[in-house]
């Protein structure tokens, strides 16, 4: 569980840990459902459309100013976003 | 009703009067059907409309838009605390094509937070009330969109569908719901919840507004490279009948599970279609039951990825003072989710971690397959032309009824979830009511035939009175 | 620094900064001298709800480098995600490729440590977008916060890797130099714009770990980068410290790799298939791109060896930058081709690194000018030299300075024949000293009387030609 939240990024607190472990068991089980299946002669389906080369041509479009670019962050600087720091 | 309340308009009404007087009903409302009302612009629209009537499909008529579907100018929030305040620089690609049509967005309504859930009760600012009974939910994701079509305080609404989150609060709210086939309605603008699952699709009050809906959102946006062109014709082949037509009933959907008040009202409904003229028989999705955990796998997997951007720094919840940035970044996520969020993506993230992927999510992939073949298979050329099924397998369960236990939850998508995996598309629509609460029916079609999805339910509604219902709430 | 001990493999990413926009949105890419946060959009932003669109020239790019790579193009292509957090990447994944990329199994020819020509393979090309910057208040390590600026994101950029076939920080940067070479003949990057190619290295010593040093910003740095990781090894390994796989940043103020990444947990990327994107089917794509590829640096070196009857080594050094190349041909039609080789190999090229400027600032027209001059005997060597740094160094209006014009303002004319003579007997006469040490057996002595003759005549003298006269005319008495 802890590395799963380093990765995800989320911090999970000691109660909330045995929480969503309990849930995460009865949902996997859940899931292995599927253990039932033989399916290593079926293609997995990545997309329901069928589509392929799909394109935009090298033309520069305009972009967003600075201004509306930065406006929904709280914290900027000097047309910067300003970010915590990294170590 | 979008076809009235235009003849109102261009009889004399005004728009300006017709928007204040929803906002009125709004702000009266229990419901919490609405997250966010954008009075100042849509007051000014109608004003202007007023002034000099414009052209269009939609043209005055207010449309009320999922919180998931971004807005420009206009909060677009996921019903979440970390998207609290955010104001998309940009519409997405439906809200565009609904402008171009003349119609006027009031508001954002009310969704289960980032279109995670059932029931609407996972939103960040609280329920949605289900009006047939203010101690039920709407169903979800798109709860506020259906309860406010239902209570007439929009009359027409965008929702979006990932596993059944048009079709679901359609068929508890009474009205009717359309998730159309995989890549007709671009999703340049929606918010990813699962991207290879969902698709934007109307809410409205009968199906004649669900088919002009589609008439002006469908079609290609080159901004979406998922997105296909459109061959139109809803509204044009919309009055055409069953007659001829073969309905496949999948015999997965019936028996244990279901409530059998749902059940008979289903067979009640495919009696009708027979007495129109159609035929129905048997069929079988036989990987039905193995649909939930393959969709779960899925949405839960690419979720986890699509709502990694979520950390504060660009937009979203930023709080006190910052420390190195992957600490913050966490805190801000783990305050800005709601539990059944976090759950979601740390479970997606497990899913496709290293060791994992191949039982996880590529199994999933591979189930995908075998789903998305029943399908093919049951509306070939010699089996059936549409699918019959109940949208739901029981009425609207009670607030607080099943979110303590998330799998029971999940298990309320056993009926929709299987139609975003195959990509076809569905529609709910109003088949009867059990002890006062409405029952859905859901019509599958083939891939990009929307118009016979529509045509069928079209039908269906004409020769029965569900459609014209009203909840006592709203009386 | 070669030991034969020492394993050096190279990722080089490189920004197709050639194309007009970014990889999947219409943002410009021409952003280097803008202020932040004025080159994004939506998408590049990663606004929620967005959506990326492949740009069809940068696919066209990456076909042609990985075809002058010798790569096998795959016939079907697609993009992932490569998911992590990091606050230049905001989308917390980075869209690039995984299985499937564009090309595989590649390779570039470059002389060894031991003179001879070796051949380093490429395990493959992809494609991915580039993250943004970030600049800290101080040194990565102690800055209380960081700044952000996504105007390079979403720069389409081609991924190189190269099997661990390098063996000194020498041979890498010969590999560097004729990537860059090769890209530029391409056309598709600028390689003197910042960011345009960024190193990271894996290195080991033989039976040791690998540490990935990242954050090499130029092919410069590459050398100094790599040989201070050797030297680091090397003193670890006597002192007994064994190499554990790790990470390390390169400090390019510092001139020395730090340790980054301490943490046990392995970075997992989670990669899958970028649902927002379809595959790419470029198969037949592949003949008219390789069609329309244009003469490469090896295959130029050969047909300048071939056409212009010009030494190996001037053509190496003449097709080693791809607007030298040009301008030699250019003046190879109107002067003596082995003349032109000679002056722009050895001495244009010469001039122009020292000053650190490139080729563009001289006129092709100037250095037909000068060869002739050189040829009719109007000016000597060193005048010639003379006239190309003045030329170079001129700082005012460029109309101002031709040859003809600082020949005649230097008076570097070269001194006519009647000239010399009469200074050599000059010389001869008044170098009493020198002529009886030049008798007595000392050859060096001529050289004070030709010194005598270059002082008389202004410098205007042909030095080579005042020697074999003043030789003659002491021969002669």
């Amino acid at each position: 569980m802890d590395h799963i939240s380093w990765l995800a990024s989320i911090k999970v607190s000691e109660e909330e840990k045995a929480a969503f472990v309990a849930s995460f068991n009865s949902v996997l089980d859940y899931f292995h459902q599927l253990d039932e299946l033989a399916t290593d002669d079926v293609e997995p389906t990545y997309r329901v459309v069928d589509l392929t080369n799909v394109f935009r041509e090298d033309v520069a479009k305009e972009s967003l100013s600075q201004e509306e670019s930065l406006r929904n962050a709280s914290r900027t600087e000097n047309g910067y976003f300003k970010s915590p720091r990294i170590v | 009703m979008i076809r009235e309340l235009q003849e109102g308009l261009f009889a004399g009404g005004s728009a300006e009067e017709m928007i204040n007087s929803l906002f009125e009903k709004i702000r009266r409302s229990r419901l919490n059907a609405y997250n966010h009302i954008a009075e100042d612009q849509a007051l000014e629209r109608a004003r202007e409309f007023d002034r000099a009537p414009w052209e269009g499909r939609l043209a005055g008529v207010p449309i009320a838009i999922k919180s998931s579907i971004s807005t420009k100018g206009i909060e677009t929030n996921c019903s979440s605390r970390i998207l609290s305040g955010y104001i998309p620089p940009y519409d997405a690609h439906v809200i565009e094509r609904l402008k171009e049509e003349g119609a006027i967005i009031i508001g954002k309504t009310n969704m289960d937070e980032f279109a995670m859930g059932t029931s609407t009760e996972t939103s960040y600012f609280g329920p949605t009330k289900n009006p047939w009974d203010l101690d039920r939910v709407p169903g979800g994701s798109s709860g506020g969109s259906a309860a406010a079509v239902a209570a007439g305080e929009a009359p027409a609404s965008l929702g979006s569908d990932t596993g059944g989150s048009i079709r679901c609060p359609a068929s508890f709210c009474g009205i009717v719901g359309l998730k159309p086939t995989y890549g007709l309605v671009s999703r340049y603008g929606l918010v990813s919840y699962a991207n290879s699952l969902e698709q934007i699709g109307p809410l409205t009050a009968n199906v004649e507004d669900a088919a002009l809906m589609m008439e002006a959102i469908s079609g290609h946006d080159p901004r979406d490279s998922t997105s296909v062109k459109s061959e139109g014709g809803y509204l044009s082949g919309l009055y055409g009948g069953v007659e001829g037509l073969t309905f496949g009933v999948p015999e997965e959907y019936f028996g244990e599970g279901v409530d059998p008040l749902v059940e008979e009202a289903v067979w009640d409904a495919i009696s009708k279609l027979e007495e129109l003229g159609a035929s129905w028989k048997m069929v079988s999705l036989p990987h039905t039951k193995y649909a939930l955990a393959a969709y779960y796998i899925i949405a839960m997997s690419e979720a986890s990825s699509n709502l990694a951007r979520f950390d504060g720094l660009r937009y979203g919840l930023r709080l006190g003072a910052d420390q190195d940035w992957h600490t913050t970044f966490s805190e801000i996520r783990a305050a800005g989710f709601g539990p059944e969020v976090k759950r979601r993506v740390l479970l997606g993230t497990y899913a496709l971690s290293a060791g994992y992927y191949g039982r996880y999510y590529l199994k999933a992939l591979k189930v995908r397959t075998l789903i998305k073949q029943d399908f093919e298979r049951a509306l070939s050329a010699g089996g059936a032309d549409l699918l019959v099924t109940p949208t739901m397998p029981f009425p609207a369960f009670k607030i607080g009824e099943r979110i303590e236990d998330p799998l029971s939850l999940y298990m309320a998508d056993v009926f929709t979830v299987p139609i975003n995996l195959a990509g076809v598309p569905a529609i709910s629509v109003p088949c009867g009511f059990a002890d006062g609460l409405p029952i859905g029916l859901q019509i599958i079609g083939r891939h990009f035939d929307e118009a016979a999805v529509l045509r069928a339910a079209e039908a269906y509604e004409d020769a029965t009175p569900y459609h014209e219902a009203v909840p006592k709430e709203v009386i | 620094m070669a030991g034969g001990d020492v394993i050096i493999g190279l990722e080089v990413h490189v920004q197709l900064n050639r194309l007009h926009s970014k990889l999947f949105c219409g943002c410009s890419t021409d952003y280097h001298a803008s202020d932040p946060n004025t080159h994004t959009c939506p998408v590049c932003l990663g606004l929620p709800g967005t959506l990326p669109v492949v740009n069809r020239r940068a696919v066209e790019y990456a076909i042609r480098v990985a075809l002058a790579l010798n790569c096998q193009i795959q016939g079907e292509t697609l993009f992932y995600r490569k998911n992590y957090y990091y606050p230049d990447l905001p989308k917390a994944f980075q869209i690039t490729q995984y299985d499937f990329p564009l090309g595989l199994g590649g390779s570039i020819l470059i002389k060894g440590e031991d003179g001879e020509e070796k051949k380093i393979r490429i395990t493959r090309v992809h494609m991915e977008e580039d993250p943004g910057r970030l600049v800290h208040a101080g040194t990565i390590d102690r800055a209380k916060y960081s700044m952000v600026d996504y105007n390079r994101c979403g720069m389409s950029l081609l991924e190189v890797v190269t099997e661990p076939d390098l063996r000194s920080p020498k041979e890498a940067r010969s590999f560097l130099d004729k990537l860059r070479n090769i890209l530029e003949y391409l056309d598709v990057f600028d390689g003197g714009l910042e960011g345009a190619m960024r190193i990271d290295s894996n290195i080991s010593l033989v039976g040791g770990e690998r540490a990935e040093v990242k954050n090499i910003s130029s092919h410069k740095g590459v050398e100094k980068a790599l040989a201070y990781e050797i030297t680091r090894q090397r003193s670890a390994r006597r002192r007994g410290v064994a190499q554990v796989q790790e990470t390390r940043h390169y400090d390019e103020l510092r001139a020395i790799t730090v340790s980054i990444r301490t943490k046990e947990e392995a970075h997992d990327y989670r990669y899958f298939p970028e649902p927002d994107l379809v595959p790419m089917r470029i198969a037949d794509w592949v003949p008219k791109v390789e069609a329309e590829l244009p003469e490469l640096p090896d295959a130029k070196r050969e047909r300048f060896v071939a056409e212009y009857g010009i030494a190996d080594d001037h053509a190496r050094s003449l097709t080693s930058e791809i607007r030298v190349a040009n301008f030699y041909e250019v003046v190879a039609k109107r002067a003596p081709p082995r003349l032109a080789a000679a002056w722009i190999a050895d001495v244009l090229k010469g001039e122009l690194n020292y000053r650190d400027i490139t080729i563009d600032k001289f006129s092709p027209d100037h250095m037909v000018e000068i060869l002739s001059m050189l040829e009719g005997g109007k000016i000597t060597e060193k005048g010639a030299v003379e006239v190309i740094r003045t030329i170079l160094d001129h700082s005012g209006d460029p109309s101002e300075v031709t040859p003809a014009r600082v020949v005649e303002a230097k008076g570097l004319v070269r001194a006519g024949d009647d000239a010399v003579k009469a200074a050599v007997r000059a010389a001869v006469e008044e170098s009493a000293q020198a002529v009886a040490d030049y008798r007595a057996g000392n050859e060096k002595a001529i050289n004070f009387i030709v010194g005598v003759v270059m002082k008389k005549t202004r410098g205007r003298a042909d030095p080579g030609e005042a020697n074999r006269l003043v030789k003659e005319t002491l021969d002669e008495i």
